[in-house]
Parts: structure tokens; C-alpha cells; sequence
């Protein structure tokens, strides 16, 4: 179907300010296809079914618009306190001072930008195919868009069990900044991987996470979003899971004023597990979105999605999950719930949760809800000599508990919660 | 000391007034109960004390040790030293029992200027009562009341109780839906918190309750007033021809 020449145009003249960088080596047949990708899909508009509740325009605009940044009054970022190996990104460029050396045993880390030059490399395996898998049935031009122009990135293989996360952070410097990251995770037979990232990188942010997760490896990420108020973002995660392999991602987003997260995952092999989670709390502009796509293509599979919201002061939360159970992927464990806490009767919850079953012996549930604090809740814990306030953060907390409780290692976890408790704690009345 | 003078409460959305001048006195120390047939206003009268939303006090007064409990928030009330143990408690998915706790005693003390608890202090205490309570360990790390059969759940608000310390103890229908055995459990842990000074008002339907948890006085209630006080006795004369005959005398 050709396109409308409106898309077409508007596509055009985004692309004509961009420049395919030229490292000359194995990338540049990937940046190639996925131009092509690109110019083939068109960039997305309202139009769009799977941008219905979510406006493109800022994310497809041809200039980023500007982003104030956000003065965090001394308070250090997230995983502060964990001991990880830093990567960091100052407004999309590699920051090799405040980075930690490369180097670490069961990891190889590079450069995309560095790396592009070689004539093979692992991740031309990899590099915008995964991305190009999740193209169908659903289509996702700004991580093509991303495939094609990304700057830098992160090339992380893992083959043994490396001592501690590998951890990608974002700093946003520039008001006017444009950052396109592309990040390929490979994970060998029996690896194991936790990766962090937090920061807001840019005014305007497309990032692309790919993950392939070989038979029997284990992936753990945890990402906090940027709170710089006035950022946006478009981040997708394209994962694909071998035999009892495992992933899990878990993402926490406070503030920013536009964010479209989706997450594309496939399971391949018999008997894995994927679960992806988000908590997210927003005040008044405040726009996001879950986008979710599950694919079960296995024997005896499970899947969770557990997204939570709390929105206030006229923040708008967006989720549309999807279960796709192939046929014959048989004994599937598909979960998926999506909620929100609306603080105030100005917030909106839009929610589109689908199921798509084509195997006849598996377990799929899911469900969706919009609710206000529990009034009953709220006077037992009162009762109890609990003021209302913190009876209220109890409440709020205890809503985000399922999501957060996605985070195995408890010191992720607590790491998140104290977040979670300071947004609570600055937006006391 | 519960001073309660001529209480009249009003549902704060219907025209409807369910307490039409309650008048109630209980000394420090001593156990009142509160019996009545369905619809007769107890359950709103603890309601009305502990700062429930929903009811509008429409004239009359309510003071703990002389202070006025109506003008206080809920908080405010149970750090003035008021309990209420509820008929149906709330589950809390996500809050663990623990933590729930240790939030509501902490709290109170701050209320009251008290330095709070430590985690090792609050630990030793909480162990102590619940095992007295026979809630095991794993009752206590669970969500608040999340998954708690009706005895268990009874048997965690005396838990809070026994935790918090109040002056003022109210028990709105403890008994209803326990087997005899929960119901001893839960009396013997009321018996336990009675220490002289301590006050009750225990709202039943039955007598049976007051089998274990032994009443000073006995307090009849019908269409929103107190129509009779006696002794145990009363409880019994109850227990043995229904309310019919009492709402026949007093009318």
C-alpha cells in the first residue's frame, strides 16, 4: 500500500536533516536496510492504531524540543551506591573520563562507534535484525529510524558471569540535545547479566536496546528514566530467548514529560521466562506509555507484564500489551496487568490490553484497572495513628509493590523504592 | 475516661439519623458491652468515635479523658489513646504486616513525643505478643490481612492492640464469624491487655463473647439510643428471650 504522501513528505523532510554515519565497515549494510525500513513504514503519525493515545509529532519532529534540565540539588543519581561498571553518555556521546575502563571477566564491551569500522563483527548478527524482527505484525519506525542513524552505543557480549552489573548512564547537559543510542546485548549459552541504566541523555531521546539471550542465560534489567521534567523519550527493547533462558526488565519512570517505552520480546525456546514491569508516577504533562508485545513461539513458556501507574494533576499513563501465543506453543503461562492509581479525578488511564491465542492447552490471563486510593485502606491505617499523608505513600507504595517486586536483587530494589519514597516526599502537599 | 453526651449522628449523604442521643460513661478499667438488634446504631457509634468519613455528628459530645475525640482526625484519636478493633479489617495487598506495624506504633509515639522504636526493640515486642496470639512468623511478613482466614484477622487487630497500648479499647463485633476456640484465643488476648486502668466497650450480638471477656456493664441499644444498662445479667436475659421483651418494657 503506498503511503499518504502527507507521511511521506513528513518522513522526507526528517530524514533529510539526518546523516548515515560512515564507518565504512559491517555496519553499514544494517544502516542501509534499515533506512530502507524506514522510507518503506514511514515515520509515525496520530493516525496510527498503535499511536492512537500517544501524539508522535514531538518524538518525529524534525528539531528536538529544547528540555530544560532538571537540578537534582545535590541528591546522587540512582545505583549511586551500587558497585557496577560504568558506561556513561553525556547528551549521546560516549564520556570516556567518567566512564570506567571496558574491561571485565565474562564481558566484552565496546563502542559502537569504534567498532562499526571492522569488516566482521558478532553484532552484525544482531545489530537492527532483531529490531527488524519486531517490525511485524506491528510496525515500530523510530527504532528503524534508530537502527539507521544511532551515534554511539554499547556492543556488550557476554559469555561467563561477570562480577558485577554493567551499568549505561545518561546525562543531560545540553538543552537542546537529540541523542540516538542503539545498544546490542548478546548473551551466550549459560551467561548471566545485569544491566542497569538510568539518566534522562537527552532533550529528545531514541533509544534501542537489543538482546538476544542464548539457551540457559539469564538477563536482569533495571532502568530508572530521567526525572528532568520537560525530556522525551522513545526506547524500545527487542529481545529474543533461547531454550530456559530468562529475562527480566523492570523500569521506573518518574517524570518527563513525553515517554513511549515499548518492549518487543520473543520466545523461542522451550521452557523460558520473560516478565517486564514498570512503575511509573507522573504529575501534571506528564505523558506515558507501556507498549508491550510477548510472542510465545514455545513449548511451556511463561510470561508476565506488570505495569503500574500513579498519575495526578492531569498525567496521562497509556498501556497496550499484547500476548501472542503461536501455534503450538503449548503450556504457555501468560500474564498481564495494567493499573492505575489516579490521585485526582484531572488524570487519564488508557489502557488496550489483547490477547491473540492460537494453541489450544495454555493459561493466559489479564487485566486492567483505574481506581482511586481505598478509602477503607486509607482510615484503617488511620485509625491506627497513621497520618494521612504517609497513609496515602503507604498506599501508593503498596500499589507499586507488585511491579517493583519484579526486581530480584534487593539491593536494585531498595535503590528504586528510596526513589520512589523521595518523589513521594517532594510532592507532599 | 469515654464521656459520650446525647450523640446524634446523621449519615453525611441521606437524610437519615441513626444516633438519636447516646449517652455513655465508662471509667477507666472497666468493661462495657453494647448489645442491640441489628440496625440499633453500634456499629456507627465506633464508627462515629474513631473518625470514620461518612457521618455527620449533628449535636452532642464525645471526650477521651476530657478531650473532644469529634474535632480530631483519625490519627489524631488513636494517638489520644482510642482503639478500634473492626469487624471486617481491611486487607492492604503490598503492605507487609511487619512494616504496617512498626509504621502505626512509631507514629503514635511521635504524636505523643516518644522516641520511636528500633527495628531490634520493635522485633523483640512484636514476637513476644503475637506468639501469646499464636500468629506465627511467616503471619507477620505477610500483606495486612491479605489471605487471613476471619480468626486470623480477628486475632491480628487484638495483635494491634496489644502493640499500640491505647487507653480505650473498642470491639466491634469481635466475635462474628469465629469458631469457639478462635474466640477464646482472641478473649484470652483482651483478657491480657486488662490491666486495671484499661477501658473496653465490646459490641455484640451474643452473649457468648461475654462468656470470655467478662462486662462491668451491659448496655441495651435500639433505634440509635441506649434504652437499658444492668449487669452481666442483662446479657443473659438476652441471650435467653431476644430483645422483643426489653423493647417492650422501655417503650
Amino acid at each position: 500500500m503506498a503511503l499518504a504522501q502527507a507521511k511521506l513528505d513528513a518522513t522526507e523532510t526528517r530524514l533529510a536533516v539526518l546523516t548515515l554515519p560512515a564507518e565504512g565497515g559491517w555496519l553499514a549494510a544494517p544502516r542501509q536496510d534499515a533506512l530502507a525500513r524506514v522510507r518503506a513504514m514511514g515515520l509515525p503519525t496520530r493516525r496510527d492504531e498503535y499511536w492512537k493515545y500517544t501524539r508522535p509529532d514531538s518524538l518525529t519532529a524534525v528539531e528536538a524540543t529544547p528540555a530544560a534540565l532538571f537540578d537534582t540539588q545535590g541528591e546522587p543519581p540512582v545505583f549511586s551506591g551500587i558497585d557496577r561498571l560504568k558506561i556513561v553518555f553525556v547528551d549521546g556521546v560516549f564520556a570516556p573520563d567518567l566512564s570506567d575502563d571496558l574491561s571485565m571477566e565474562g564481558v566484552e564491551i565496546e563502542r559502537l562507534a569504534e567498532a562499526g569500522s571492522a569488516d566482521i563483527h558478532w553484532a552484525r548478527d544482531l545489530y537492527g535484525v532483531l529490531e527488524a524482527r519486531g517490525q511485524s505484525p506491528v510496525e515500530r519506525p523510530l527504532a528503524a529510524l534508530n537502527s539507521a542513524f544511532a551515534t554511539d552505543g554499547a556492543l556488550i557480549r557476554v559469555t561467563g558471569k561477570p562480577s558485577k552489573p554493567v551499568s549505561l548512564i545518561y546525562f543531560h547537559r545540553s538543552e537542546t540535545s537529540d541523542a540516538i543510542l542503539h545498544h546490542v546485548v548478546k548473551l551466550e549459552e549459560g551467561a548471566e547479566l545485569t544491566l542497569l541504566e538510568n539518566g534522562p541523555a537527552a532533550s529528545r531521546f531514541n533509544k534501542v536496546l537489543e538482546v538476544d539471550v542464548a539457551d540457559g542465560a539469564r538477563f536482569h534489567h533495571v532502568r530508572a528514566q530521567g526525572r528532568d521534567h520537560k525530556r522525551r523519550a522513545a526506547t524500545h527493547i527487542f529481545a529474543r530467548l533461547g531454550a530456559e533462558s530468562l529475562f527480566k526488565s523492570f523500569t521506573l519512570t518518574a517524570n518527563g514529560v513525553m515517554t513511549r517505552n515499548e518492549c518487543v520480546i520473543e520466545l523461542l525456546g522451550d521452557d523460558s521466562v520473560a516478565h517486564v514491569a514498570g512503575a511509573c508516577m507522573g504529575d501534571g504533562d506528564f505523558h506515558h506509555d507501556d507498549t508491550v508485545f510477548i510472542t510465545h513461539d514455545a513449548l511451556n513458556c511463561e510470561s508476565r507484564q506488570v505495569f503500574k501507574k500513579v498519575l495526578r494533576n492531569g498525567a496521562t499513563g497509556v498501556f497496550q500489551g499484547k500476548i501472542l501465543v503461536k501455534e503450538g506453543a503449548q503450556k504457555t503461562d501468560g500474564y498481564q496487568i495494567s493499573q492505575s492509581l489516579l490521585l485526582d479525578d484531572d488524570s487519564q488511564f488508557l489502557a488496550k490490553p489483547e490477547l491473540e491465542i492460537y494453541a489450544d492447552d495454555v493459561a493466559c490471563s489479564h487485566g486492567s484497572t483505574s481506581g482511586a486510593i481505598d478509602d477503607e485502606a486509607l482510615f484503617y491505617l488511620r485509625s491506627r495513628g497513621v497520618p494521612a499523608h504517609e497513609a496515602t505513600d503507604l498506599l501508593v507504595l503498596a500499589f507499586l509493590a507488585e511491579a517493583v517486586d519484579e526486581i530480584e536483587a534487593d539491593a536494585l530494589k531498595d535503590e528504586i523504592v528510596s526513589r520512589l519514597e523521595g518523589w513521594l516526599e517532594r510532592r507532599r502537599d | 475516661m469515654l464521656e459520650i453526651k446525647n450523640l446524634q449522628v446523621k449519615l453525611e449523604e441521606e437524610d437519615k439519623q441513626i444516633l438519636k442521643g447516646v449517652d455513655l460513661v465508662i471509667e477507666p478499667g472497666t468493661v462495657h458491652a453494647i448489645m442491640g438488634p441489628n440496625g440499633s446504631g453500634k456499629s456507627t457509634t465506633s464508627y462515629v468515635l474513631s473518625g470514620k468519613d461518612g457521618y455527620e455528628v449533628i449535636g452532642g459530645s464525645a471526650t477521651l479523658d476530657g478531650v473532644d475525640l469529634l474535632e480530631m482526625e483519625p490519627e489524631e484519636r488513636a494517638a489520644a489513646g482510642l482503639f478500634l478493633a473492626f469487624q471486617y479489617p481491611v486487607e492492604i495487598p503490598g503492605v507487609g504486616n511487619m512494616t504496617f506495624l512498626r509504621t502505626a506504633v512509631n507514629a503514635q509515639r511521635k504524636a505523643r513525643g516518644q522516641e520511636e522504636m528500633s527495628a531490634a526493640e520493635f522485633l523483640k515486642v512484636v514476637r513476644e505478643k503475637a506468639k501469646t496470639l499464636k500468629i506465627d512468623a511467616e503471619m507477620l511478613k505477610r500483606p495486612v490481612n491479605v489471605g487471613f482466614s476471619g480468626g486470623e484477622k480477628k486475632r491480628n487487630e487484638i495483635l494491634q492492640m496489644a502493640m499500640l497500648e491505647p487507653k480505650m479499647c473498642i470491639l466491634d463485633e469481635t466475635d462474628s464469624g469465629l469458631d469457639v476456640d478462635a474466640m477464646k484465643l482472641v478473649a484470652e488476648g483482651v483478657n491480657a491487655l486488662r490491666d486495671g486502668k484499661r477501658s473496653f466497650l465490646v459490641i455484640t450480638h451474643y452473649q457468648r463473647l461475654l462468656d470470655h471477656i467478662q462486662p462491668d456493664v451491659v448496655h441495651i441499644m435500639a433505634n440509635g439510643r441506649i434504652v437499658k444498662s444492668g449487669g452481666p445479667e442483662l446479657a443473659l436475659e438476652v441471650e435467653q428471650n431476644g430483645y422483643a421483651d426489653i423493647l417492650a418494657e422501655v417503650q
